[in-house]
């Protein structure tokens, strides 16, 4: 009992009512289409910011592991008749390599040289996709083949919001589990102060390239599953906005709050959908949002409103 | 016993030598002074202990064990902590965090268990907390125990860093300028509280300005004069000697 009462469990059980009360207010498949991609944009944030928020440490190149997962998953059981199970799996474990080697010098890097680095990194994927046009579709994109797992097919959104929606709470789990752990707590110990942090027996740059190899594979499975539902890859997939996208989606949401990333991410995928309203404006309002919040909630949503909530309470 | 040693050992900035063969030894369990005018190398000498700076010269021994060219992280393993001139605070953490993180090479902080919740993670992590505040009541942090680290006065600042560096259940413990920006009452605490660690049969090093505190803690000092060694030896020696007084007061006008 004691257990349900913690924050981070209650706000785990407040993620899975509105995840299993939502699809009754959802009246057509346009709704079951925004809520999905929030689902998986969700989930590269729920990684990323262990990176960002809890570390400190900024990308804005996993865009990048995003479409190479993607890719990986989309050529695999395209051209090679893969489960796409064993795609994902093999896309995560291939990011996960590839964003090893990256990190190791990469994540030598601090502030403005770490974001100059992981932006060329973001740039080099996005060129590559382009450039190999024989495999990856070049420009035109290339279509990819439906989900299955063991020849049974997510036939429809239902379906795949209730695979997106597990998925979802079983990687906040994961981060929830890593943010309250040792581990959680030297990846914020070198957000804090690195020289503090390695005197207290943190091996600091073992633990950046570790919370780098974790957010990249987050983003590498939730692009494989973008991938087979949007059924169609182009490489702006990797490119430099959809990078800044990710990492506003963080910030606004709130840095170092595993549940702000699940609200800045829906925020930011709702937001545009919402404005379409405003027609010609619409980027113009989305920026002014974008503006006030950063102004009044520096800190970011879910932040900035868990303290408001912590002080009203006597 | 020889808990510390240093030989012949030299940290140069380019051409400018902040250290130079400088040699030295340190007992256990008792309090030494590092001592001298600002500049002379003592917080140089103490981040090429810690492994911050490599030396550029010689080598350091902690019991009998080369550990000159160790990583910064691995030192905490030895049993060697130490606090900053310049606060290193978490601030993104409440206090008793930041003593948790201190306690950070005493707790299981495997990966996978981690990222899966293992119960027996948990009941580190709950054991890891109730040292922390065990230590937090020890050096009377007790009122800041659930307090954020930003929120938290100056002087309690101080107090934290000691906690985080007992935490690691240090054999030598290194305090570089403990009574920097205390008042009288808290150099006092701080006094009182640098006798109760020695107490317990930690080792420390104190690099300090407060004479007052330097003269009345010390069982040992040592002066440091641009990177050379000065003097060495008990309060009341370094207080006498004709060098010290030079290098701290410079020539008398009616003695030359």
């Amino acid at each position: 009992m004691n257990r349900l009462l913690k924050p981070e469990t209650g706000g785990l059980l407040i993620l899975g009512i509105i995840i299993a009360v939502l699809p009754l207010f959802l009246p057509n498949s346009f709704y079951f289409d925004i809520v999905i991609l929030i689902g998986i944009n969700a989930i590269v944030c729920v990684g990323l910011n262990l990176l960002i928020g809890y570390t400190g440490q900024i990308s804005l190149g996993h865009a990048g592991f995003f479409a190479l997962g993607a890719y990986a998953s989309g050529i695999l059981v395209g051209n090679y008749d893969w489960a796409p199970i064993a795609a994902m799996v093999t896309g995560a474990v291939l990011v996960a390599v590839l964003a090893y080697v990256l990190a190791r010098p990469i994540m030598k890097l601090r502030g403005h040289y770490l974001a100059m680095g992981t932006l060329g990194m973001g740039i080099v994927i996005s060129i590559m996709l382009n450039q190999e046009g024989e495999i990856t579709g070049g420009p035109d994109g290339m279509p990819v083949a439906g989900f299955t797992v063991f020849g049974w097919e997510p036939a429809n959104e239902w379906v795949w919001y209730w695979m997106i929606g597990g998925l979802l709470i079983i990687a906040v789990w994961l981060a929830l589990n890593l943010v309250h752990s040792p581990v959680g707590r030297a990846l914020r110990a070198v957000h804090g102060s690195e020289v503090a942090a390695s005197v207290a027996g943190v091996d600091v740059q073992r633990y950046k390239v570790l919370v780098f190899v974790v957010s990249a594979v987050f983003a590498s499975i939730a692009g494989s599953l973008f991938a087979h539902y949007s059924a169609f890859l182009t490489p702006s997939e990797a490119g430099f906005f959809h990078s800044i996208e990710l990492v506003t989606m963080v910030v606004v949401g709130g840095m170092a709050s595993v549940f702000g990333a699940v609200v800045g991410a829906a925020l930011l995928t709702t937001l545009p959908q919402l404005l379409a309203v405003f027609d010609d404006y619409e980027m113009l309002v989305f920026g002014g949002i974008l503006m006030i919040t950063m102004i009044f909630m520096r800190r970011g949503l879910v932040p900035t409103l868990q303290s408001m909530w912590q002080r009203r309470k006597p | 016993m020889t808990m510390l040693s240093v030989e012949n050992l030299g940290k140069a900035f380019g051409g400018v030598h902040a250290v130079r063969n400088l040699n030295f030894s340190i007992g256990k369990g008792t309090i030494h002074s590092i001592i001298g005018p600002n500049g002379a190398g003592k917080t140089t000498l103490f981040n090429m202990i810690t492994g911050v700076y490599k030396p550029t010269a010689g080598r350091i021994n902690f019991k009998d064990q080369d550990i000159t060219n160790l990583a910064t992280h691995q030192m905490a393993g030895y049993g060697i902590s130490r606090t900053f001139q310049n606060l290193q605070i978490f601030f993104n953490m409440s206090a008793v965090e930041n003593v948790m993180v201190g306690g950070h090479i005493k707790t299981d902080s495997r990966f996978m268990p981690a990222l899966f919740g293992f119960l027996s993670i948990r009941q580190g992590e709950r054991e890891c907390r109730a040292r922390a505040e065990q230590i937090m009541c020890d050096v009377g942090l007790k009122d800041y125990i659930n307090a954020d680290a930003d929120a938290m006065p100056y002087g309690a600042l101080k107090w934290l860093e000691i906690a985080r560096a007992l935490a690691s259940e240090p054999e030598i413990l290194l305090l570089d300028e403990p009574a920097a920006g205390l008042n009288p009452t808290e150099t006092h605490e701080i006094n009182d509280l640098i006798k109760r660690i020695a107490a317990t049969g930690i080792t420390v090093v104190l690099v300090e300005h407060d004479m007052k505190l330097v003269m009345g803690v010390s069982d040992h000092i040592l002066v440091l004069d641009s990177g050379r060694k000065l003097a060495e030896g008990t309060a009341d020696e370094i207080r006498q000697d004709p060098d010290v007084i030079e290098a701290y007061l410079g020539h008398g006008r009616g003695t030359a």
